[in-house]
């Protein structure tokens, strides 16, 4: 790992000023992706400025139609606030699902997106529940905000602040898990929301979190695990490593959506 | 000997823990010495090329450096040896190239060692090492088996044709194939035993010291045999008298086999710190140890069984085909002979026996011991091959193991071992009814009716440890021998310090060896300390590792305590005017056969000492020391039984219940051997289920850290139902066996005969280790065409 200098702003404006500051400048939140990469010299940020002193990033609010997590909230906070679990218990059982309990501790919910690791949870819950990424400077619909591996549409100097779910009448997430690492080899968030039924897809394609059209609409037309059942998605383009190939992946998404209709009751 | 309160057989609380548990532990990486430099090992990224130079200025002018050094500086320097000479079947000595410590003019896999970076700081010689410009001119690696041997394959070694390094055999191949050709029935079976990564959680690290006052070196290093060590790196490759190179093994945090080779870092930085005249640090990432810790196992095998109508087994043929990576380690060429193919008869009967062993070099890793070596690969296969031949015949799998079961001891079998003590029908029992058998079928509908399929897989078993006789092991191409040391000094005042030639790395030797000592001696079980690691403070030693650290160092410490005892006697029948043959000696006390006078071990021990009243012609002190060289292996055995539920959906393996009925000879602790039970059970289900380690054909290893290289979780074991029956070792005092690697011997069969029981439904008959999900659902969808 190279040399950094460390920033620990106590105000947004200070953090911003600090990003502008230097060429190389790096947010750093949980530092459970980013410090692997550093590591490994994936990664040499000349600048790291921590989010951890900006106050108001770590609340989680109920505003009715929807919760909004604040970007600093951990996978831990998410999964054992009383809100979530009470507005969208989806996404506090999803949030426990994440990594081992290190992972959940310290990982967060906006270092989660703005990461955009094909393998993540986040992203398919994002995108099943219609979320909106709410920067320092705008609100990105998650259907835009998730570009494929590892992009976004954050600027250098952007920074996550809040994730507003809105409250879905139903939802779950299904997920098989890498069995070394945990991160998700296929996991499907199934959503009936404000926008009708989203069936979101992550680990499992190398562009990143998709949705799937025809099991979106076979539940719109009944909303059962029968009607996914049937429905197999392509392996082109699936990722392939040692623990999962491509058309073990793709036998994963179906099997995954049927059990995330199932848990759906 | 009595289960008294700390006694033998008592489950004593480890003495070790306390500090282990409170972070005060004394690890390798924890020491300091003043004035010390850290090293950076730079390893080959690629698995095979030659070196065509290397630029090591631009790394020398980076800040902090003291020195880089190549292969070319160490090359007076001897090759880094290896323990054991196999020899083919033709009688040719195996082929043996030389191991240089720092790579000269080749690289032979990715993580071989290319230079040494010393820095003031561990980031500077690090940072430093990234500037050490090697020109690597690649040629085509070898990264498994099958590539070695096919034709035009590349060389690893000029002088190893076909990267075979020995062609080996053991048994009657005449008898074996006169029993196929009259056999009602042949089963044949193929099985890979997959390759593993050892994973301790420690890492490996050195610190090298030189003391030019008095020409002596000192290397504190993680290893489970610090005298070996001595043995090798001082008069192998340094050429360094004993008494000027002193190993130092403090703390080690698990070694599972992979802390028993003399690695070249050891004699890299052994040498660096006499070159530079200051000590020198280092320790292992992560993600190194990945690709230079000793890998295991890495078996291709085929094998035929013949039985009789009635599946009376008549004669067992096996070749196998072992990966012994790109060097020769330590025992890397004994694992897959002499710890292998003589386990063939296992628990059974079968008159012939015949086993083959070819064994290549590859781009890879070098292969040495890991928990069991060599054990798990023949019990593996032969209880595949048992059960496969029970399918085969319509024969009940349990019947077909107890019909064959060898029940007159001492037993010689067709494979050179002669098994002392043994019940094999005992531990079968016991294992059958602790885990409900006889209810199975039940257990297979309720969860079906879920969705599941469930199946039940047994082992029958046995293991050769408390390595080993020397002369026999001699004779067998061991370049060592295989006894061991106890030293036992009672202090004036009566408190006793044990010495021993064993290493604990997490086995609590500290509390079973100390257990042994104050029940013998009758003193407080807090008022012995054993002591190891050291090779300044133990006379000799040979470590630990093949479970012989209580059979074979613990008799040591056994006869040293007797030696003890026999001295005391003399000075307790001058002390008490008696004749020393009537002089008694129990819980502490020396008494006078038939009366009431007695002195204590404390006053025998303060005369010795003081010894102003004392025997005339007896040397004062209270010190004996026993060197004991077994008669022959132990032979624990056990039955295992694994219980899974998969999920045909997925693929998916839970493992419900595992259910062990052991015979490890006596037990002195029994939590510490359910402990090493545990442990052993975890790494064979591992084995079974998860780890895998895979290179790729360019020899890079993609299951090289966390993310990919599955280790086994609490979460993925159920609870062990552990059982034992005991049948005591006939000739070693104790009666004592081993088990620290019995789990990883017996389970790995049991669990996947499990996994084809549960999926013979859907017509499934074979599965390769690890059964991954991803492999349990191809067989599936295979199966189901
Ligand atoms: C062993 C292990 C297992 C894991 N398993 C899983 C798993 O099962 N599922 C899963 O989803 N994840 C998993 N993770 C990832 C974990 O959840 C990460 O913590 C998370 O993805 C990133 O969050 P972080 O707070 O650690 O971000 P960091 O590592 O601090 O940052 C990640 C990236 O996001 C940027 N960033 C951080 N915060 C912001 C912000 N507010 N605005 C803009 N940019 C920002 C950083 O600059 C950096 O580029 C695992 C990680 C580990 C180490």
């Amino acid at each position: 790992m190279n040399d950094f200098t460390y920033h620990a702003p106590t105000s947004l404006d200070e953090a911003l000023a600090a990003l502008r500051g230097a060429e190389g400048a790096k947010l750093i939140a949980g530092g459970h992706s980013l410090l692997p990469v550093m590591k490994l010299n994936l990664a040499a940020p000349s600048d790291l400025v921590s989010l951890a002193g900006v106050p108001g990033l770590a609340d989680i609010s109920d505003d009715g139609d929807s919760v909004t997590v604040g970007a600093m909230c951990t996978h831990a906070q998410v999964a054992g606030s009383a809100t979530v679990q009470g507005r969208i218990p989806a996404l506090a059982a999803m949030a426990d699902g994440i990594g081992d309990a290190q992972v959940r501790n310290a990982g967060t919910i906006g270092g989660s997106v703005a990461h955009n690791d094909p393998a993540a949870d986040y992203p398919a819950a994002c995108v099943a529940l219609g979320a909106t990424i709410v920067t320092d400077r705008r609100e990105i619909g998650a259907d835009d905000f998730f570009q494929g591996m590892f992009m976004t549409p954050l600027a250098g100097d952007e920074v996550v602040t809040a994730v507003r779910f809105p409250v879905p009448s139903r939802a779950a997430y299904a997920k098989f898990a890498n069995p070394a690492s945990k991160y998700a080899v296929a996991g499907v968030m199934v959503a009936d929301g404000p926008d009708g039924v989203r069936v979101a897809v992550t680990g499992a394609s190398g562009d990143g979190v998709f949705r799937v059209g025809e099991m979106e609409a076979a539940l719109a037309g009944s909303f059962s695990a029968d009607a996914v059942a049937g429905i197999s998605v392509s392996s082109d383009g699936m990722l392939s490593d040692t623990a999962a190939g491509a058309d073990y992946r793709a036998h994963l998404v179906t099997v995954m959506a049927k059990r995330a209709v199932e848990a759906c009751g | 000997m009595s289960a008294n309160g700390s006694g033998i057989g008592a489950s004593v609380k480890r003495k070790e823990d306390q500090r282990f548990l409170t972070g005060r532990g004394r690890y390798t990486d924890d020491i300091n010495l003043p004035g010390q430099l850290y090293g950076y090992i730079l390893r080959s990224p690629v698995a095979h090329a030659n070196i065509g130079g290397i630029d090591t200025s631009a790394a020398m002018a980076a800040p902090g450096v003291h020195a880089v050094f190549t292969g070319k500086d160490m090359e007076g320097v001897g090759s880094i040896p290896t323990g054991w000479l196999i020899h083919s079947k033709d009688g040719s000595p195996m082929v043996e190239p030389p191991h240089p410590a720092l790579a000269i003019g080749k690289v032979r896999y990715a993580g071989d060692c290319v230079a040494i970076v010393v820095a003031e700081t561990k980031r500077q010689a690090k940072a430093a090492a990234n500037l050490v410009d090697v020109d690597y001119q690649e040629l085509p690696a070898v990264a498994s088996i099958e590539a070695a041997e096919a034709d035009g394959a590349a060389q690893v070694f000029d002088e190893a044709p076909g990267n075979v390094c020995y062609d080996w055999e053991v048994g009657d191949k005449g008898a074996t194939d006169a029993a196929f050709e009259g056999a009602a029935h042949v089963v044949s079976i193929d099985v890979v035993n997959n390759r593993l990564v050892p994973n301790a959680i420690e890492p490996r690290a050195a610190i090298a010291n030189f003391d030019p006052a008095t020409d002596e070196y000192t290397l504190y290093t993680t290893s489970q045999n610090p005298h070996l060590i001595r043995l090798l790196l001082g008069a192998f490759v340094l050429g360094l008298p004993e008494h000027k190179l002193r190993i130092i093994a403090p703390d080690v945090g698990g070694g599972f086999g992979s802390k028993i080779p003399h690695y070249a870092e050891e004699a890299i930085l052994t040498w660096t710190a006499g070159q530079l005249g200051r000590p020198v640090k280092w320790t292992c990432e992560r993600i190194d140890a990945f690709k230079s810790d000793t890998h295991g196992r890495d078996h291709i095998s085929t094998a035929k069984l013949a039985l009789d109508a009635d599946g009376k087994f008549l004669g067992l043929h096996v070749s196998t085909k072992a990966n012994l990576g790109a060097y020769l380690s330590t025992f890397a060429t004994c694992v897959p002979t002499y710890l292998y193919g003589i386990l063939f008869a296992g628990p059974y009967t079968t008159p012939a026996v015949y086993c083959e062993v070819k064994s290549f070099f590859t781009n890879t890793v070098p292969v040495d011991a890991l928990r069991g070596a060599g054990r798990p690969e023949a019990t593996y296969l032969l209880e595949r091959l048992v059960d496969k031949a029970a399918v085969e015949l319509g024969m009940d799998r349990v019947e077909i193991r107890r019909q064959n079961f060898i029940r007159e001891f001492p037993y010689q079998t067709p494979v050179a071992l002669q098994y002392d003590q043994g019940d094999y029908d005992a531990t079968l029992d016991l294992a059958l009814d602790a885990s409900d058998w006889a209810g199975f079928e039940a257990r297979r509908a309720e969860a079906a009716a879920r969705g599941k399929c469930r199946g039940i897989g047994i082992s029958t078993f046995i293991e050769a440890c408390g390595i080993a006789p020397s002369a026999v092991v001699g004779s067998l191409g061991a370049r060592a021998g295989l006894y061991e040391s106890g030293s036992v000094r009672v202090h004036p005042t009566g408190s006793v310090s044990v010495f021993t030639g064993t290493h604990s790395h997490g086995q609590g030797h500290e509390t079973t060896f100390a257990q042994i000592v104050s029940d013998m001696l009758g003193v407080d079980f807090a008022a012995v300390d054993v002591v190891h690691g050291d090779s300044a403070k133990i006379p000799f030693g040979m470590g630990t590792y093949g479970s012989r650290s209580l059979a074979v160092g613990g008799t040591a410490i056994y006869l040293a305590v007797e030696k003890v005892i026999e001295k005391g006697k003399k000075i307790a029948a001058h002390l008490l005017e008696a004749s020393v043959e009537d002089i008694e000696f129990e819980n502490g006390s020396f008494t006078v056969a038939g009366t009431d006078r007695s002195t204590s071990l404390g006053d025998v021990a303060l005369t010795a000492y003081v010894p102003h009243n004392y025997p005339e012609g007896l040397e004062p002190g209270l010190e004996e020391t026993a060197f004991y060289d077994p008669l022959n292996f132990t032979f624990p055995a056990g039955t295992h039984v694994a219980e899974v539920e998969v999920d045909p959906e997925t693929g998916e393996v839970d493992v419900v219940a595992v259910t062990g009925a052991d015979d490890v000879g006596r037990i002195i602790n029994p939590m510490i051997v359910a402990g090493q039970l545990h442990g052993g059970l975890a790494h064979g289900i591992g084995q079974a289920l998860l780890e895998d380690c895979i290179y790729q054909d360019d020899g890079q290893l993609a299951t090289g850290s966390y993310l990919d290289y599955t280790m086994p979780r609490a979460a993925d074991l159920p609870s062990f139902n552990i059982n034992h029956n005991t049948t005591l070792c006939t000739h070693n005092p104790l009666g004592a066996k081993g088990v620290g690697e019995v789990g990883s011997i017996g389970i790995p069969p049991a669990v996947i005969n499990a996994v084809i029981d549960a999926l013979r439904p859907l017509g499934v008959n074979d599965m390769t280790m690890p059964a991954t999900s991803q492999r349990v659902w191809q067989a599936i969808q295979q199966a189901q065409g």
